[in-house]
């Protein structure tokens, strides 16, 4: 409730996301990225209040969410969420289409994704990840691409 | 939805069984990291869930520091770790096993581990230091994955001290004949340039490479580099905009490889890209602009299919062609963009509408109003977020005649809000525009009186509560920040009190009751501003509160005072307010030792009010007489002259004390005084002596100009008050709105009775293609007319371009017409009530317009022409206004051609586009500068800003004693503009209007100069000075547009001509310093003098002596701050030793020294 914290605002201008996360129904993680620092400890709670707030919408609802001093933009499949923390600065929609476009990857490479996938092969769908945001910046975007250098891994440990 | 099939729990069996999918293959169900999913699937509670993790950790702890475990087996271990962190459970002894995997580990294995680094270290973490040979190995792989792992780290995180050891390798990758790695090099760059952006700098050139690769996704990858760069600095990259634009262009075209796109439309994301680069590079700047007009045609055009990323894509280049030079067809195209989004029945849309017309009123707040029923749907909105981003965007358009209504608003959204962020958001926002309109901040409080007061008696205890609370919020996060307008209106509404004797009581009894648990919690957490609140409604009313001991309340009170941070004037309202409260007796103890402490406090005010408290407490009579409880208000007489002292003065004059002078009187003496006096402190040297009296004498004639200006911005506002938009804190980039013509009729929001005097009617306009929903003409139903009513407060203020009375019932509407006209000849103000009142019978339109400027001519042309005839030749002899085609104009005049009419006639028809904004620019600006300086060397004459109708330029000129900044504001509309009025200022300067500020009148195509003598208040490495031009065109808009101007620091430093002796004693007497090596020339016999002379050819020092292998330097900055510089060639260096005693002047110097020498 200090003062200095109205002036904090323009700081957070820098466009960028700040995390991806997916949640099931039951409000447990199945997946954490963070591209900003957050402690360990701190992160449980943020996890429970953005389930929280992404629960509590309605399907008729608006897809972005106001939290904290950033923006919340999740998508449904199924029982999974996907949650993308942004600052005020990034285009929601761009966001929207990013997540959709993550998980197209990810139907591509585990043909027909679930969450028992997500769950099975967290090591994979990090590096497909890792792949497609770094530092908070999208960074790949054609599938084939983002896909290739975990082909190339597992072509080699079948070898 | 995506056609995504979810597999549920229930398939788990068949899932493990069956190893079809890649990444399951692997997995058996009797595998650990098996049992571990399946354990936290079947969780159910957050005590299971610990106990599952904990046993987890334990296990895998045991495993990681056994010698016997594989790799392999290592990489299961490393992925059960980040599952026990996923959860929030610390597994720190797996990180140094992580960083081993990596290193040891093969392909895959070797990917965990690097991935395991990733997610568990942050960038400061010292055990990265352990991966940098790790990836050194990496990089020199001949294994590509490995190289390309290592790459894809480095991106995420590495050590920036390390960065030296692995950059040549990472640069040499840039080379590399596979496009993934080139592409991730150029990531790992960006990173680098991220955290150490010098340690990158030698090669941008690679960069530009980068830029140009046969490889769309290396070319993508560089983008991001650029992006941050031209953020930082977009001046050194407009030589790219015509690259960047043919990129757009061909991947818009399609040109790409099929696998680029998303739902068929090609690279969405880059485009996105691409359009934010190009806004930041055509923001402000008409030239490059123009370059990307055609292609952001193009992508509007390209971007018409109904998906969601064609509309991300849409936003993108709507806000883009907001941002850049304008262009008015593009404008038109972008505005009707935005109204398919808000109008859009899609939720997602349409707050990305809202967002668009948050961004984009910043800029012409009029493009509100076409969409103004929307906006006060989605006000009503059920979905908060929708609400909230309408409140942000009501906050772009506040203006000094709604804020009350958007303000109220705001304390709506603030009683349903639950989220603190939005609160502590919102407030500060309430406050900011309280701040921003401290005329209405007691309105304001009026209002809430009103609104939550007589109206409800029944519910009138919560709504008390709301009030003091919302008051409480203010003052806390407002804090000290906060104007000390609101919490003294707050004071006095509360002590003036409202209708019922009762009613008051209550709510003073409910701000006591609130304040209590504030002291006895921690009150040092409250601002300053806020105490002082507390204490003087405790010294008031505390009474009301029967059960409450005044001795508590006074042991409350004193320990404010004992508080470190509690400033001296809040012990002196606390003083005070103990004053008021100690009755003797037992509170006695309390304020006897509080006077005792402050009687002999060092702070005057202090030390009074101690006193006073002392007195008053032993006599309850007195204090009963000077304080009496409950009392109202009541007006004191200050006896400004002073009068009451006369008799002391004649006393003190009698007795020998010398007369009173004046303090510039003092000051001048001082100088003179102290000229003589060889006075080795302080900053009067010689040559100050001139230079200060100079300003002396000037200041009274400075004032009155100043004062002379105040007025007339108050007569500007007062005008505005009416229906003309107050810009204050809207940036407007351009004036004229090309595709206003659209805008859609709301006559009815009129024809409502409007409750408040100040509020204008709507606004008319010649219909809108997209707004057919909007109900015309009919009687409208009771909710449709609330929230039309709504809308005319709301929007009030912002259609003045057009504001004409339908009614004839808004009064303030007429008087600035006929005031206006009053100012421009007799023969005029017939004219406007002319036009008043033939707008009254029929609704205006295009065709009224017409109809009017036909009346216009026939009856009038004559007068008028001879009236702009005066009135342009009163503005040739107008100081400081250059009139260029004053010939060419008055001919037109007598013509009576289509800017004359518009200069006079009050139903304005909108000015069409205009296609050549920028006419006047080409034309040689230097003769334009004022005979006085026109010998002198100047700076180039750069473009400071332009919309439609003004193009700012500005140079400055180095004279002896001063730098004279000149700004040329050219008309290049067809139009005269009208008040115009030039403000400029500085942070770090001192700036002062030369001659005439060009105030007045411009004619269509002239140029008017402003001059101000800048002198240096405050040391930087460049200073800028900031600026507003307000005008009125002649349909009766304010406009405005601001601009700043960089001047660098060096062309305010002046040889400074002092003798070796008089350098040594200033060298004792100043305080700042700072020393640093230089680079010598050494290109000739002599480096020390080679670069002294260097240095006083590029920044006019003043070389005071060499001896040997040393040299003194001097130099003064305008007006008079010295600074010393002593030199000494030291091992190849110049050491230098610079001595000032200005604060940051010796840090700014040796920067410009050093930026000299660079660019030798």
């Amino acid at each position: 409730m200090e003062p200095s914290r109205l002036k904090e605002r323009p700081a957070a201008d820098r466009r960028m996301i700040k995390f991806v996360l997916m949640v099931n129904r039951q409000g447990q993680t199945r997946l954490s990225r963070y591209y900003h620092s957050v402690e360990l400890s701190r992160r449980a709670a943020l996890e429970a209040d953005v389930v929280r707030y992404c629960l509590s919408r309605k399907k008729d609802q608006c897809s972005f969410v106001e939290y904290k001093d950033f923006k919340l933009v999740y998508r449904q499949y199924a029982a999974l969420y996907i949650v993308v923390g942004i600052t005020d600065s990034e285009n929601e929609l761009s966001i929207y289409e990013l997540v959709h476009n993550f998980v197209e990857v990810l139907d591509k490479y585990f043909s027909r994704v679930s969450e028992l996938d997500i769950m099975f092969n967290l090591d994979r769908v990090h590096i497909i990840l890792d792949e497609m945001i770094q530092n908070g910046h999208i960074v790949e975007t054609n599938k084939s691409r983002i896909l290739a250098p975990l082909t190339a891994i597992d072509k080699m440990v079948e070898s | 939805m995506s056609d995504v099939v979810e597999k549920t729990l229930t398939a788990l069996p068949s899932l493990l069984s069956l190893d079809s999918h890649p990444g399951s293959a692997k997995l058996s169900s009797t595998s650990k990291l098996g049992n571990l999913i399946r354990g936290i699937t079947e969780l159910t509670s957050k005590h299971e869930e610990e106990k599952l993790i904990q046993h987890e950790l334990l296990a895998i702890k045991e495993q990681v520091s056994s010698p016997n475990t594989t790799m392999r087996q290592m990489k299961e271990l490393m992925v059960r770790s980040i599952y026990c962190e996923m959860l929030g459970y610390e597994a720190s002894f797996s990180y140094i096993h992580a960083i081993k995997l990596a290193q040891q580990g093969t392909v895959l294995e070797k990917r965990v581990g690097y991935l395991a680094v990733s997610l568990f270290l942050n960038e400061s973490h010292e055990l990265l230091l352990l991966l940098v040979n790790t990836v050194l190995k990496d990089l020199q792989s001949t294994n590509l994955i490995e190289v390309c792992m290592a790459l894809t780290v480095v991106s995420q995180m590495f050590p920036k001290d390390m960065i030296p050891a692995i950059l040549p390798l990472v640069e040499e990758k840039l080379n590399h004949p596979k496009e993934i790695i080139r592409r991730k090099a150029v990531m790992a760059l960006y990173k680098f340039y991220l955290i150490a952006p010098n340690q990158v700098q030698h090669i941008h050139n690679k960069f530009r490479k980068a830029l140009c690769d046969k490889d769309p996704g290396v070319m993508t990858a560089s983008l991001h580099i650029y992006l941050q760069m031209i953020q930082e600095n977009p001046e050194a990259y407009k030589d790219l905009t015509p690259s960047f634009v043919t990129i757009l262009k061909q991947v818009v075209g399609g040109k790409l490889p099929m696998d680029f796109n998303y739902h068929t439309v090609p690279a969405p994301w880059l485009q996105i890209q691409l359009l934010r680069i190009l806004a930041l590079l055509g923001k402000n700047d008409q030239s490059t602009s123009e370059v990307m007009y055609e292609v952001l045609d193009e992508s509007l055009r390209r971007a018409e299919m109904n998906h969601n990323i064609t509309y991300a894509i849409l936003y993108e280049c709507v806000k883009c062609i907001y941002t850049i030079h304008p262009k008015s067809d593009l404008l038109e195209k972008a505005a009707k963009c935005i109204g398919n989004f808000v109008l859009s029945p899609k939720i997602n849309l349409k707050y990305l509408g809202l967002k668009a017309l948050t961004y984009v009123v910043q800029q012409d707040p009029k493009l509100a109003l076409q969409h103004q029923m929307t906006i006060i749907e989605c006000l009503d909105h059920p979905d908060l977020i929708i609400k909230r981003e309408t409140l942000e965007l009501l906050f772009r358009i506040t203006n000094a005649q709604n804020v009350t209504v958007i303000v109220e608003k705001m304390l709506e959204f603030l009683c349903i809000s639950e989220d603190d962020h939005t609160t502590i958001d919102l407030v500060g926002k309430v406050a900011e525009l309280a701040e921003k309109y401290p005329l209405n901040v007691s309105f304001i409080l009026c209002l809430l009186n009103l609104l939550y007061f007589p109206i409800n008696h029944c519910t009138y205890a919560p709504d008390n509560e709301w009030f003091i609370e919302t008051m409480n919020t203010v003052f806390s996060l407002g804090g000290d920040m906060m104007q000390p307008d609101i919490p003294n209106s707050f004071l006095k509404l509360l002590s003036e009190g409202f209708d019922s004797v009762e009613e008051d009581r209550k709510l003073k009894l409910f701000a006591v009751n609130s304040y209590i648990p504030l002291l006895r919690g921690e009150p040092g957490k409250l601002p300053q501003r806020f105490l002082q609140v507390i204490s003087w409604v405790l010294g008031e009313y505390s009474h009301l509160r029967e059960d409450l001991e005044p001795a508590e309340v006074l042991s409350l009170l004193a320990k404010l005072l004992d508080m470190k941070n509690s400033s001296s004037e809040t012990k002196s309202w606390v003083l005070m307010a103990m004053t008021k409260l100690c009755k003797g007796g037992a509170d006695a103890s309390v304020t006897q030792e509080v006077s005792e402490t402050y009687s002999s406090s060092l702070d005057t005010v202090l030390r009074q009010r101690a006193h006073e408290l002392q007195y008053l407490s032993q006599d309850p009579e007195l204090r009963a007489r000077v304080l009496p409880r409950g009392a109202t208000p009541e007006t004191l007489e200050v006896d400004s002259s002073l009068s009451f002292l006369d008799r002391f003065v004649s006393e003190a004059l009698a007795a020998g004390a010398a007369p009173y002078k004046p303090p510039h009187q003092r000051q001048e003496e001082l100088d003179q005084s102290k000229a003589l006096s060889l006075e080795p402190y302080g900053l009067s040297l010689p040559i100050s002596m001139s230079s200060c009296s100079i300003t002396d004498r000037q200041s009274p004639t400075l004032l009155s100009m100043s004062s002379g200006l105040s007025g007339d911005s108050a007569d500007l506002s007062h005008k505005g008050g009416s229906s003309a938009l107050k810009l204050d804190g809207v940036k407007r980039v351009w004036g004229r709105e090309g595709y206003l013509a659209q805008r859609e009729p709301v006559e009815e929001a009129a024809q409502v009775e409007v409750p408040s005097p100040i509020q204008s009617p709507g606004r008319q306009g010649e219909g809108d293609s997209l707004h057919s929903q909007t109900p015309t003409q009919t009687p409208t139903p009771e909710p449709e007319q609330e929230k039309q009513q709504l809308a005319s407060s709301l929007f009030v203020g912002l259609a003045s371009q057009s504001s004409v009375s339908l009614m004839g019932k808004s009064e303030p509407t007429p008087q600035r017409f006929r005031r206006k006209a009053k100012g421009q000849g007799p023969g005029s103000s017939f004219n406007a009530s002319e036009q008043i009142s033939s707008s009254l019978i029929s609704p205006p339109s295009a065709v009224d317009n017409l109809l009017c400027n036909n009346l216009l001519d026939s009856n009038n042309a004559s007068e008028l022409a001879e009236q702009t005839s005066q009135l342009s030749q009163s503005l040739t002899t107008a100081n400081g206004t250059c009139h260029t085609e004053a010939e060419l104009t008055e001919p037109d005049t007598k013509g009576c051609n289509p800017a004359l009419r518009r200069d006079n006639c009050v139903v304005a028809a909108d000015p069409g586009p205009h296609d050549d904004p920028g006419r006047l620019t080409e034309v040689c600006l230097d003769s334009y500068l004022p005979a006085e300086l026109s010998g002198l060397s100047h700076s180039e004459i750069a473009p400071l800003c332009a919309n439609q109708s003004l193009n700012l330029s500005a140079c400055y000129v180095q004279k002896e004693d001063s730098l004279i900044l000149v700004v040329f504001i050219i008309n290049s509309s067809e139009s005269a503009i009208q008040q115009m009025l030039l403000q400029v200022d500085s942070e770090e300067l001192e700036v002062s209007c030369l001659s005439d500020s060009p105030a007045g009148e411009v004619t269509s195509h002239s140029v008017a100069v402003g001059q101000y003598s800048l002198t240096v208040k405050r040391p930087a490495v460049h200073v800028e000075v900031v600026g507003t031009v307000s005008y009125q065109l002649p349909a009766g808009t304010s406009q405005s547009l601001q601009f700043s101007y960089k001047v660098p620091l060096t062309s305010f430093i002046r040889p400074f001509v002092v003798s070796t002796e008089e350098y040594g004693t200033m060298w004792l007497s100043f305080s700042h310093d700072t020393k640093q090596n230089l680079t010598l020339i050494n290109d000739n016999q002599e480096p020390l003098t080679a670069t002294l002379n260097a240095l006083k050819k590029k920044l006019q020092l003043h070389v005071v002596e060499v001896i040997g292998m040393e040299g003194i330097v001097a130099c003064r900055l305008l007006q008079d701050l010295p600074c010393l510089m002593h030199c000494r060639v030291n091992a190849g260096w110049l050491a230098v030793w610079l001595r000032s005693p200005v604060p940051d002047l010796p840090d700014c110097l040796i920067y410009h020294c050093q930026r000299a020498l660079q660019s030798l």
